[in-house]
Formats: structure tokens, sequence, C-alpha cells
């Protein structure tokens, strides 16, 4: 019963703060409306007896990601935001895409036997489990992704490195604004 | 242990612990002002109660009755919310610090009910994922200074706060990386763990506690990093008063202030608690005397290793001058990331290898 009603509050929470972030115009409210979604998702992870994804869930998603998100359109400025008539696409593609996954949701929980579900934290969740998994089980596959992410942030230190005196005439070729902040956050700024 | 019992000695528990820890606030504002006098040679506060100990109250009074500007050009909602996120959280993270042994009580009886008998740790829960609750909820803390710069809509306040983001999310790399260490040695993340895997002796005489345990170097990386997360001095770029004012609390008066002081000074105890539970061992120390003295030590030890710490983060502040914002941000990516890394690559070949040959190394 008060998993339940914990679950009701949290999703609540999260599907509130997920309209709000479409809703508001200025970045800044849409990027806290995002922080909001995390936590509460956060939460639900933690009734599901998940606590490590959890824990994992605030410190990367809302304490690392969403701090740099915020950082950027502080340091960028950006104000308020125009409200654009609406695209013709998005109401031909997404209004029946909307409609084919909920169908597709629906479908699947009415024809899944929900009669012997799983208990709440039957399920693994501590770190020990977690850290056998990625550390024994999928050793290779968590190292590959590691170096994926390390080329990322060769390219992004690369992309970000001040152009030298015989190579100003590439200045064309900088990078986005939005990459070189993100790694000014981390660099010599 | 009932429902019953459990709840309320849990609210019990939580009463006593905010009610400490704001104590505890309250006094380091009191000490740091008194060290810092007498470190220039000055008196501090003397002249509310003795030693001016009652000056915090004074302090508290005065931040209630001032007026509470808020100027016409600040975004209002985040400008109000921020000192509240600042200080929510500062608070919230002492609530998986471990002070001391389980308690055990008999039951009682009062009014014909019964209560207990109440077996409860020292602390407000025990989480197995003790030290990342920790880490997750004093990275959040950052929004309440980057918000309170943005907010404000003053040049001051958005340059301290962004300094003050860069900042913490920069060192929180370092400091969570430094953390690793103890972990492996440790094997758990239960805060209670850890400090239960550093008791006993060395030799008979040095105590098993993680900083003389191969953990040095992670120490003095996380005492550094802590420095620059609570943004005290030498790392208190976002408030340098000589360049930004005040920096992100420029706009701010009143108990708005009042709120990031003791989001301050709340940061500073927690971090003192993190660091006396994974490298001095906690509320491990010499036990002796009648029963009650062995209850009591333990806490008593915790208290004092936690003292230690604020007082140095008060000498630190008062003897060091600060960094300049470059030297800051290539000392933490280059010097202390690195090492933060060796310390780890070290601890974990140390302990498979002692895993592999066991007694040939301690």
């Amino acid at each position: 019963m008060l998993h339940l009603t914990l679950f009701l509050f949290f999703g609540t929470i999260c599907v509130a703060g997920a309209i709000n972030l479409l809703v508001q115009r200025h970045p800044i409210n849409s990027a806290l409306s995002l922080v909001v979604v995390m936590a509460s998702l956060a939460a639900e992870y933690l009734l599901l007896g998940a606590e490590f994804v959890a824990a994992v869930q605030v410190i990367v998603y809302a304490g690392a990601i969403m701090v740099l998100f915020v950082f950027v359109i502080m340091l960028l400025n950006a104000g308020e935001e125009a409200r654009s008539g609406g695209s013709r696409i998005a109401i031909l593609v997404g209004v029946p895409g909307v409609v084919i996954g909920a169908v597709l949701v629906a479908w699947v929980l009415l024809h899944t036997d929900t009669s012997q579900g799983l208990a709440i934290g039957a399920l693994p969740g501590g770190p020990v489990p977690i850290a056998m998994l990625l550390f024994h089980d999928f050793l290779l596959p968590f190292e590959v992704t590691s170096i994926l992410i390390l080329i990322a942030i060769m390219g992004a230190v690369v992309l970000a490195s001040r152009p030298e005196a015989g190579a100003r005439r590439k200045e064309s070729s900088a990078p986005p604004e939005e990459t070189r902040e993100l790694v000014a956050a981390g660099k010599d700024h | 242990m009932s429902i019953t019992t459990f709840i309320i000695v849990s609210i019990i528990k939580s009463i006593a612990v905010v009610f400490i820890l704001l104590t505890a606030v309250a006094y380091s504002v009191w000490l740091e002002r008194k060290v810092s006098a007498h470190i220039q040679n000055r008196w501090g506060p003397t002249r509310v109660g003795p030693f001016g100990l009652l000056q915090p109250v004074a302090d508290g009074l005065k931040f209630i009755f001032k007026e509470d500007l808020t100027q016409p050009h600040v975004y209002k909602p985040l400008y109000i919310a921020a000192p509240i996120i600042a200080v929510m959280f500062a608070i919230t993270s002492i609530s998986v610090v471990p002070f001391g042994n389980w308690v055990n009580m008999p039951a009682i009886h009062i009014a014909g009910r019964t209560l207990g008998p109440i077996d409860t740790p020292l602390q407000v829960t025990d989480l197995n994922i003790g030290l990342l609750v920790i880490l997750g909820i004093t990275s959040m803390g950052v929004y309440g200074v980057a918000l309170a710069g943005w907010s404000s809509n003053s040049k001051y306040s958005l340059l301290g706060g962004l300094r003050a983001s860069a900042q913490m999310i920069s060192y929180e790399v370092s400091l969570g990386l430094s953390l690793v260490g103890v972990l492996i040695m440790a094997g758990s993340l239960s805060l209670r763990d850890i400090v239960n895997a550093q008791g006993g002796v060395f030799w008979h005489f040095i105590p098993r506690w993680n900083i003389f345990h191969g953990q040095t170097l992670a120490f003095f990386i996380y005492l550094i990093s802590a420095y620059a997360e609570t943004n005290r001095t030498p790392f208190d770029l976002p408030e340098a008063e000589s360049e930004l004012v005040a920096g992100y609390h420029t706009e701010y008066s009143a108990m708005k202030f009042a709120m990031f002081f003791m989001a301050e000074y709340a940061n500073m105890v927690t971090v003192s608690c993190v660091a006396t539970l994974l490298f001095l061992g906690g509320w491990h120390g010499p036990i002796f005397g009648p029963a009650i003295l062995r209850m009591l030590l333990p806490v008593m030890w915790f208290c004092l290793k936690v003292f230690f710490f604020m007082f140095l983060f008060v000498w630190v502040r008062w003897t060091l001058p600060r960094f300049r914002y470059d030297q800051l941000m290539a000392f933490g990516w280059k010097v202390l990331l690195p090492l933060a890394i060796a310390n780890i690559v070290y601890t974990a070949l140390v302990v498979a290898m002692r895993a592999q040959y066991p007694g040939k190394f301690f």
C-alpha cells in the first residue's frame, strides 16, 4: 500500500515535470524540470529495490549532467524563447506515432500474464550484484564502452583547443558553441 | 522492534541530528570568528555571554529581524528557491552519517504501553549505499549556488555562480575518485561497514585507520577537493570579495543570506564527518572505564575528529591566500585527478596481490 502510494506520488511528479519541461518557455525552467524528472525517476528506482541505480541516477544525471546544462544556459545567458505555431510534420507524424505507441503498450500490458509478478525488491539491485555484472560477466562490453567515451572526450578536447598561430586561417571550422562551452567547464577557463 | 517504536525512534533521531547539526553550524561560525580573531591578534566576539558564546543567538536574531530586500530585477521564483535548495540539501546529507555503535535499550513501560526493546544504530538511517547517497545529495547542492547566481540577475552574482558550479563539478571528480581506494579496501559502500573495517591497531600503537593504511595520498586529495567543494579558502573564488563583492549571494540579505551561510557550514560539517568516517576510523579510539563511559567514548572520539577538521578549515582559511582561477582549474584537472587515478590503480593492485598471496602484505 505504502509502495503504491509512493509510486503514484513520484510518478505524478515525474509526469508533471516532463509536461512542465515542454510548456516552459525559459530554458533554465525547462532544465530544472528535467532535474525534477530525473530525481523522481531515481525515487522510482529506489522503490523497485534498485538502490545503486537510483544513487547513480542522482549523481550522474541530476547532479552532473544537468548541472552542466544549467551551466551552459547561464553562460550563454539564453533568454525566453518565442513560441512557434507548431510544425505540420510534428502533427502529421507525432500524433499517429503517439497513438501507435499507446496501442502497443496497452496491447503488451493486456497480453502479459501479470498474475505471478515479481515482488518489489526481488531482483538484485545492490552494488555487489551490479559490480559482478559489470566487471565479471560483461567486462569486455563495459571496457569497450569506456573507450568509446574516452574517444568522445579526446574529440572534445581537440575541438576545444585553441587554434595555433599558423592555423588561424582555419577559424571557420570552429566547433559548435555548445561543445566548446561544455569542455571549457572542464578545461582552463 | 515494532513499527510504532521504529517510527518514534526514527523521529527522535532525526530531530536530534538536525538539532545537533544546526547547533554545530552556529558554533562553527563562532569558532571561525574566534580563531580568526586570535590569528590576527584580536579578541573576536566577547560582548554577548561569556567568551561571546551567545553571539550565534544574537546573530540569528539579527538575521531574522533584518529587512529582507528583494531587488526588482531578480527572477523571483528561483531567487527564493535557491537558498532553500542550498540549505535543504546541506542538511539532508547528514542523515546517513553514523555517529557511533548500536544502542541497545531494554523495554520501557509507560502508562501501560510497552516501548522497545530499542535496538538501533546511532545514525538516522543505515543504507548499504550510504556514501553514494552523500555524494548524490552534495552534488545536488550545486543547484543552490548556481541558481542563486543566475536568478539574481547581477554580474557579480552570475560570475560567482558560474565559478562555483564549474569549480564544484571539477573537484567533485577528484573527490569521488579519491574515495574509491577506501571502498576497495572496505569492499562496501555502507559507511558503517567502512568504519568497522578500520578497527584494530598495527604494532600495538598505530590505529588501523585508512590514513595510516595505504590511503594517505587519497586522504590529502580528499581534503583538498573538500575545501574546493565547500568553496572555502584557498578555493573561495565563487565569493572572492576583492573582485566579486560577495559572489553568488551578493543580492541576498537577511535570512536568505543566512541560509547560504548555514548551507556552507553544514556542508563543512558533512565533509568533515565523511573524512572522519573514511580516513580517520570514525568512532574508533581507546575505550576504557565504566560501562557508561564505554558507551559515550566512541561518540566523543567521533566528535573530536570532526572538530579537528572544522578547526583545520578555519585555520587554513585565515592562513592561506586565494588561488587564481586558472591555477585552480589546472590544479584540479592536471594534478589531483591523475593522482587520484594513480591511487586507485595502486590500491587495487595491492588488494589483488593480497588476495593472491595471503600473509605477504599487511
